[in-house]
């Protein structure tokens, strides 16, 4: 009947979580929470968050299109969160208000409180460009600057002033090429142009870059969508490294990703965050129909 | 196993059906797309025989400006009435005269003698002038020098004065063509490359008219246009698209930038009259002013083509540089801008070519003026290529119509060398993502 296989028992961090191993499906199947209940279920606030969501509304076009509707959440220090739900869900446009990317857009509007260590990133005295070198990005399709591979990494860093010398640079470039496990391949031709590298090299350059400026929280959006399995793999790994350092959020349409990558999974439908919990739970036994219903592929 | 038979085999009568009317419909189809192919590529082969027809008749009537007949003089260099402290002040044109009339003695009567005069071009006695001032050592001697003709005589040479039309319908009597004929004879006529028409101001003489003063007032007034237009529209389309918030106000803008490109040119000629020569006082026939009226001309241009160079580059690189805590600023400067500066920098060009050949504005600021100095500022009067054409191609006297041609050429030239660059530059600022 379950057409996902699990990969990884991940321990449940947060105590919120319930803990154990998971028991059998049959015996833990209770009734579930009807589809058209959309209140949060699950533990979705964390000891000791790194960044906390509070009753987040978005709204598009000045207000006529609600996007998402009264979110919580938190994001654990040194915890991969994974955002599942079908297409036009709202993920995507939460994890960008993560960063305030959504204050390029016109017309878009957030409301609620978001905190990174207890500091409202939409205060009235908070500066977007701190909060992005705070709270990288990486994004669906490989995106580097048409520059060559050094430039790629060195430009965060130069422009955040966080690198004074020549000899600074290369080091902060080989550091995090070799974090994202590019170095290898491509320390021989630092010169040539970031954008002739495969699409799996181009997404770990995107990665690297976004790690050398050293952020707290590395936001991912469908990172791996233009990618084949192999690469998809080798990225995955490197989130699971990364995760020692940043705390991670990462948005994904494929659900053995979700499982394989993240501790806690969240399930996003309409705009509305149905159910959040540890990654096992939500796959092995999810409390809402409708993330049932998601996670067995009966819907979306 | 017999239903799923049925359906297989109805499922197959359906699929022919379906082909049947594809290939009935087929050869409609292929024929409508030949004829689209014939079209299309009469409409290029007819465009390119207008281009050409176009090319060959000015190069066929402009070509022989190229050339200018010289007649040989001999010239007694007479020390009476050459004063060796004061070179410059001798009657140099009597002792052209004086010449003339020694090689033909038996003209006696005044007008003959006027016409005689008439056969070298009144600017054969500065180039006297300046071969005495170089060789003060020839004075007394007698010396042989070259010296432009006539524009008449060199029409005849040129062969557009026929000598079998009634003389009464020549520009040339037969006496005239018989002198013509007697230095023919010598070997006293020749005909070289006409460097005057490259390095001379506009005169009312043909024979002495270059283009060089035009070439300098268009090359000032393009220096004022451009050190105007591309900062300002750049700006401007930087603005508008990266930074301005879509609201009334911009869209009020951006249409009104659009109706500017669309605005006739002499309404522009109108409003430089109107402001910077009655208003500020600017000088009149002056590139600086000229510069402006065409920058206000450029700038839409500019600005369009600023703002759909900007919008084509991809989100994706904006985000990126956001992403990692770029400002605003610093996001359009490092990314954006070097990635829609080829677009940018041909619309520049573009915009450029059009304010070369613009002549309507600068009609309305005194451009159009003849002058005969060439422009050394931004303030001197000066005219520009297209507006000498025009005066050129006005004059009556038959020499000025190879000149008008020449001209042509050679604009067209300029405009050939800036599309040339655009191209150029388009190629090496291109990068690819």
């Amino acid at each position: 009947m379950r057409l996902l296989k699990v990969s990884k028992m991940q321990t449940v961090m947060d105590k919120g979580g319930n803990g154990g191993p998971p028991m059998p499906l049959k015996k833990m199947r209770k009734e579930l929470v009807p589809r058209k209940e959309r209140a949060t279920i699950g533990q979705f606030e964390v000891e000791n968050p790194r960044m906390s969501c509070r009753n987040v509304d978005v709204y598009y076009n000045h207000g006529e299109k609600k996007a998402i509707n009264n979110i919580n959440l938190d994001i654990g220090r040194n915890e991969v969160i994974a955002m599942i739900g079908p297409s036009g869900c709202g993920k995507s446009t939460f994890l960008r208000c993560l960063n305030r990317m959504n204050d390029t857009i016109d017309g878009c509007r957030v409301t609620g409180t978001i905190t990174i260590d207890n500091k409202n990133i939409y205060g009235k005295d908070v500066d977007v460009v701190p909060l992005r070198a705070q709270v990288g990005m990486v994004f669906q399709k490989p995106n580097p600057f048409p520059k060559s591979i050094y430039d790629n990494i060195a430009y965060g860093p130069k422009i955040h002033g966080l690198v004074q010398n020549r000899d600074e640079t290369d080091g902060l470039v080989e550091q995090s090429l070799r974090r994202a496990g590019l170095w290898k391949e491509v320390k021989d031709r630092l010169d040539q142009p970031g954008t002739g590298l495969s699409g799996g090299q181009q997404q770990r350059l995107c990665i690297a870059r976004t790690i050398a400026v050293n952020p707290e929280v590395i936001l991912m959006d469908e990172p791996c969508s233009a990618l084949d399995p192999i690469a998809t793999a080798i990225i995955e790994d490197l989130i699971d490294e990364l995760k020692q350092d940043y705390a991670i959020a990462i948005v994904t349409h494929s659900m053995q990703q979700a499982s394989r990558v993240s501790q806690r999974t969240a399930y996003f439908h309409l705009g509305d965050l149905i159910e959040v919990g540890p990654t096992d739970q939500i796959f092995l036994n999810p409390l809402h129909q409708l993330t049932e219903d998601y996670i067995t592929g009966r819907f979306g | 196993m017999n239903k799923s038979e049925n359906m297989a085999s109805s499922a197959q009568g359906r699929q022919l059906r379906t082909m049947d009317i594809v290939n009935r419909g087929l050869a409609r189809r292929y024929r409508a797309e030949r004829r689209f192919k014939r079209f299309g590529l009469s409409a290029i082969l007819l465009s390119l025989a207008f281009l050409a027809v176009l090319f060959i008749s000015i190069f066929a009537n402009g070509y022989t400006a190229f050339q200018q007949t010289f007649i040989q003089l001999e010239v007694f260099l007479d020390p009476l009435k050459i004063d060796k402290e004061d070179l410059g002040s001798a009657n140099y044109q009597g002792l052209v005269r004086e010449s003339l009339a020694k090689t033909f003695p038996a003209v006696k009567n005044r007008a003959d003698k006027r016409k005689l005069y008439g056969m070298v071009s009144s600017g054969a006695s500065f180039d006297l002038r300046k071969f005495v001032q170089k060789n003060r050592h020839e004075i007394g001697n007698t010396i042989r020098i070259w010296v432009p003709a006539d524009d008449d005589v060199d029409m005849l040479i040129k062969g557009h004065i026929l000598r079998d039309v009634p003389e009464s319908e020549r520009r040339m009597d037969d006496t005239q063509i018989a002198w013509v004929d007697h230095f023919q004879h010598q070997l006293r006529i020749k005909q070289e490359f006409n460097m005057t028409f490259f390095t001379g101001g506009d005169s009312r003489e043909p024979e002495l008219a270059g283009i060089w003063g035009a070439v300098c007032g268009s090359l000032y007034t393009l220096l004022v246009t451009l050190c105007l237009s591309f900062p300002i529209g750049v700006a401007t389309a930087i603005y508008l698209e990266e930074f301005a918030p879509t609201n009334r106000w911009t869209d009020v803008v951006e249409v009104n930038i659009n109706n500017l490109a669309a605005v006739p040119s002499i309404v522009f000629g109108l409003l430089g009259l109107a402001v910077f020569l009655n208003f500020f006082g600017l000088p009149r026939s002056a590139p600086l002013v000229g510069g402006l009226v065409l920058t206000l001309m450029t700038l839409p241009t500019i600005i369009i083509a600023g703002r759909a160079s900007l919008k084509s580059v991809p989100p994706s690189i904006r985000e990126a540089a956001l992403g990692i805590g770029a400002s605003k600023t610093q996001m359009v400067a490092h990314h954006v801008l070097p990635l829609a500066m080829p677009g940018m920098l041909t619309g520049t060009i573009i915009g450029m070519a059009q304010a070369l050949g613009e002549t309507a504005p600068l009609l309305m600021i005194g451009m159009v003026a003849f002058i005969v100095d060439i422009p050394g500022g931004f303030t001197d009067p000066a005219t520009v290529l297209p507006v000498q054409i025009f005066l050129w191609a006005d004059s009556p006297e038959r020499a000025f119509l190879e000149k008008t041609s020449a001209a042509i050429m050679v604009l067209l030239l300029f405009l050939v060398i800036m599309n040339g660059l655009a191209v150029v530059l388009r190629k090496k600022f291109e990068r690819r993502w």
